[in-house]
């Protein structure tokens, strides 16, 4: 399975759920399959989805899920230990590890060579940290919701894209319109 | 009242709860009194980009958020404020320690401060420069200034403003 098969099967899990997304392809497959008020999509800014969404969920009651990829958390590594060190029991970080950077052509990352996302998580000292396949993430995602605690998922799946359009929505209504909804739900 | 109670007073008046900081020398207290109080919510971060990312997010959550940094970091975060802060509409007040100003002991901030204003004015950013302790008298200005605009603004605050603050005695709003 492929990161857009990953986010195809979680849709009916997350799908009423607040949502920050990865920039590029991510947002855009998450656009494509199922657009929602309660996402926010990143246009630019590569490595803050872990980061806009613990600001998010430390600031209201909402479930919050931040979907990251491997290459972005890597480029935000300090991330990590502010996560762990500020528990949201309302915040998922889920990062679909792909080995790759996905949008800019697949280039392969260290996460899937030699270094563990997971242990680096675990490191950091967070706690609830499941690794999973992509076969496997409604079930771990489903459970991390039900759990009520703050969870790292770091997703295993095969790198590769599907043909998707670029967002074409303007920033500020795409932030208007998930602040409204933030607001409606609190 | 002392500078550092000015400025969390201040803050807490315009309603800012979250406020991310990366610390320096010259803005320990104030950090110090933001960590004590009972009405903002604390969160260092381990580089500003990453606490612009925690901010943006606050703000969306309903929470008026802040950062305070070094002028050092601003390199690092021209593409989150264009990015994310600026392309999105979010207010984000950034309370910067001036170093490489006069009076500095370390020549490579100068390295930094030499860019500092030249780089906020490129990304159009409104920038406020405390020189003199009572410049503080403006923070509150400022605040409501920038929940207005829904725009960054820059605080420069060097180390003439400073100067009056230390371990034993704060400076004193005149």
């Amino acid at each position: 399975m492929i990161r857009s098969e990953v986010l195809k099967i979680l849709i009916p899990v997350i799908s009423d759920k607040l949502v920050v997304c990865n920039i590029g392809l991510p947002s855009q497959e998450l656009h494509m399959l199922d657009d929602q008020p309660s996402n926010f999509y990143m246009l630019g800014t590569m490595g803050l989805s872990s980061s806009i969404g613990l600001g998010l969920a430390l600031a209201q009651k909402e479930k919050v899920i931040a979907i990251d990829g491997d290459g972005s958390v890597l480029t935000n590594f300090g991330t990590l230990p502010t996560i762990a060190n500020n528990v949201a029991d309302n915040f998922i970080l889920l990062i679909i590890d792909n080995g790759s950077y996905g949008s800019t052509g697949d280039q392969p990352t260290y996460a899937g060579k030699r270094t563990s996302l997971t242990k680096v998580a675990e490191a950091c000292g967070c706690e609830n940290v499941v690794e999973c396949q992509a076969e496997e993430a409604v079930e771990v995602m489903q459970a991390a919701l039900d759990s009520n605690q703050m969870t790292i998922i770091v997703c295993k799946c095969e790198s590769g894209n599907i043909p998707v359009s670029v967002i074409k929505m303007d920033p500020v209504v795409i932030a208007d319109r998930f602040m409204t909804e933030v607001q409606k739900r609190n | 009242m002392s500078i550092n109670d000015k400025i969390v007073s201040d803050f807490e008046q315009n309603n800012v709860e979250f406020i991310t900081t990366v610390p320096c020398k010259q803005l320990a207290g104030v950090i110090d009194k933001i960590d004590k109080s009972e009405r903002i919510f604390h969160i260092p971060s381990n580089k500003e980009d990453e606490g612009m990312g925690l901010c943006a997010g606050a703000y969306m959550g309903g929470k008026r958020s802040a950062i305070i940094m070094q002028n050092t970091a601003i390199g690092v975060t021209i593409n989150t404020l264009a990015t994310l802060i600026q392309y999105y509409h979010f207010p984000l007040p950034m309370l910067i320690s001036y170093r490489g100003e006069l009076g500095e002991p370390v020549a490579c901030q100068v390295e930094m401060a030499i860019h500092t204003k030249a780089l906020l004015a490129q990304m159009n950013i409104p920038t406020y420069h405390f020189h003199e302790a009572d410049d503080v008298k403006e923070f509150d200005a400022i605040l409501k200034h920038t929940f207005m605009c829904n725009k960054p603004t820059a605080i420069l605050t060097d180390a003439s403003f400073w100067s009056g603050v230390s371990a034993t005695s704060e400076g004193v709003v005149k």
